[in-house]
């Protein structure tokens, strides 16, 4: 009996929703009996041992040149055996663009359910329970696993990768695993826009939102020097985003993404019903909007009434004099 | 080509949650049903296909109750050709259970491309068209915001974290569609009037026993309700205390 964690990488680099599913796995490990093992997927295994820093007592490794991109069929046919090989309990993914789609394949291969994007789990006499949102947030529902595995991924930035051991070495080794890369398979021939630039909605530490209250795209500019200032990311509301204003990947609420940072800012949005949905689990929800009866301020932890073309100018000021 | 649009019956996004009397279930009391918004793109994208190609057959397939033929006639409307329904009244059943009665209703039908929405805005899985895919033995990708059809060749686009990945997928296979993908049409009238006399089949399925056990349905917690820091720019000197030194975000 194990817990077996998926070490996502992209480009070689350990994501950090690995290392939150490695501190989970590893909170885990108490009630539900360890040890914690992972299984890692890409074109080398070099550098692996230093999971063992991140929880990991044993690394898996399927490693194949085409791995060196996400390839779901073939991360499949790997995580699959590696879950064959060790019989676990559980199996945790990041709930990251791969991890939402490795993860249902793995379960269907497997036979078993999966709980997707959950952000509690709780293991009290050794039955696991995954509480995870649905309509966005607006509701939660809680679900038990009457097959084995239990699988799971875990929504980004929820859950605490462990304390950092020092020095501490994972044993690796090479995974057996059957797959045939010959056969039709969907081939990531590139990326745009991934490198260097700044974190998804999803992996944001802080959030500035614009709506419909900035009349333009071309007031956005605002919105991006606020979110400069306080090194966050720009969102929107879905109302400028079916306007063309903004391209929908900044989309925040239920057909767009649904966010927990520690600070989200919403500037100039009225807050409906499906955007509240989307960003209410925020620790710090700060509105700016010129209506004091907007719905906003419902969920606003603080809120300031007034034009955001003299409030946020003045915000962005007093935020530069801190530093 | 033959084409299959896999589509959901939701509640509508303006819905407030009400929890029914089981503690296990959304209260369907006063609850508008719609398509699944992303399904709307892959319907969209479906006819954009066939067009391109000029000749082929896109069928609708829904899993559900008795009302979602309602849906399924949506989707006729707008332009799918035929539809199957797949008869089930189990509440809220599984991923892996709704993928197993999908793949064995699409399998014989030999399609050329499987589409379904990237999630349905209920459950926010997110699951079953990866896990089709996966039970049909078929190339796979999930939330594409870009596509292009060259002979048997696809050349999609798929959102990740910060960008997009360009990944080419070789026909027959399953996507996921995103918003943005395209601007779905409108059914006309006149699609409308047709959609009535186009075929709808419903087949009785069984679904077997659950992969997932829902032990509860709830409403979030309920937050803290906030304050009023001010009027205007001059409450920024107190927005930002606040946010310094009570919520220690900054």
């Amino acid at each position: 009996m194990s817990i077996l964690v998926f070490i996502e990488q992209r480009d070689g680099k350990v994501r950090s929703v690995a290392r939150e599913a490695l501190g989970e796995a590893k909170r885990l490990a108490s009630s539900l009996g360890g040890p914690v093992t992972a299984v890692f997927c890409g074109a080398s295994a070099d550098g692996l041992a230093s999971l063992g820093e991140a929880g990991a007592e044993k690394v898996l490794a399927a490693t194949h040149e085409a791995f060196a991109r996400y390839d779901g069929a073939g991360y499949a046919a790997a995580v699959a055996a590696a879950v064959k090989a060790t019989s676990p309990k559980l199996v945790l993914f990041g709930a990251s663009s791969i991890g939402k789609d490795l993860a249902p394949r793995v379960a269907a291969k497997l036979g078993v359910g999966l709980a997707a994007d959950c952000t509690t789990l709780e293991a009290g006499g050794g039955k696991l329970v995954a509480r995870r949102p649905v309509m966005a947030g607006k509701a939660f529902e809680r679900v038990a696993f009457p097959m084995a595995p239990a699988m799971v991924t875990l929504r980004p930035k929820v859950f605490a990768p462990a304390a950092p051991e020092a020095g501490k070495a994972a044993s690796v080794e090479a995974l057996a695993f059957e797959w045939d890369a010959s056969k039709p398979r969907a081939v990531v021939t590139g990326t745009t826009g991934a490198s260097g630039g700044k974190p998804d909605l999803t992996e944001s530490e802080i959030i500035v939102s614009g709506g419909r209250g900035l009349k333009g795209p071309e007031n956005f500019a605002l919105v991006e020097q606020l979110a400069e200032v306080l090194g966050a990311t720009v969102g929107a509301s879905r109302a400028v985003v079916d306007a063309g204003w903004r391209p929908h990947g900044d989309q925040v609420g239920q057909t767009g993404k649904t966010v927990s940072p520690k600070l989200y800012v919403a500037v100039g949005i009225s807050g409906a019903v499906q955007h509240l949905a989307g960003m209410s689990s925020s620790r710090c929800i700060v509105a700016i909007n010129k209506d004091p009866d907007a719905p906003i301020f419902k969920v606003a932890d603080y809120g300031v009434v007034g034009d955001l073309f003299e409030v946020v100018p003045a915000l962005v000021d007093a935020i530069k004099k801190l530093h | 080509m033959l084409q299959v649009v896999c589509i959901k019956q939701v509640p509508d996004t303006e819905t407030r949650v009400k929890v029914a009397a089981d503690g296990k279930s959304l209260d369907p009391a006063g609850v508008t049903l719609i398509l699944n918004p992303y399904d709307e793109f892959a319907v969209e994208q479906a006819l954009r296909v066939k067009e391109q190609l000029g000749a082929g057959e896109v069928v609708a397939v829904s899993l559900g109750g008795a009302g979602v033929q309602t849906t399924l006639r949506t989707a006729l409307a707008t332009g799918a050709d035929r539809a199957i329904h797949l008869r089930c009244d189990t509440t809220a059943p599984d991923a892996l259970a709704v993928a197993k009665a999908l793949a064995e209703a699409i399998r014989p039908l030999e399609p050329g491309i499987v589409w379904l929405g990237k999630q349905a805005v209920d459950d926010d899985g997110a699951q079953v068209g990866p896990m089709l895919a996966t039970l049909l033995d078929r190339p796979c990708v999930s939330v594409v915001a870009k596509f292009e059809l060259s002979g048997q060749t696809a050349k999609v686009e798929r959102e990740i974290e910060g960008g997009r990945e360009v990944v080419e997928v070789p026909l027959p296979a399953v996507f996921t569609t995103d918003k943005g993908l395209n601007d779905p049409r409108y059914a006309s009238l006149k699609g409308i009037m047709a959609a009535k006399k186009k075929p709808l089949e419903e087949r009785v399925v069984d679904l077997g026993p659950a992969h997932l056990e829902r032990v509860a349905f709830e409403l979030p917690p309920a937050r803290k309700s906030g304050r009023i820091v001010g009027e205007g720019a001059g409450a920024i000197p107190e927005l930002v205390r606040v946010l310094r030194e009570e919520a220690k975000v900054l």
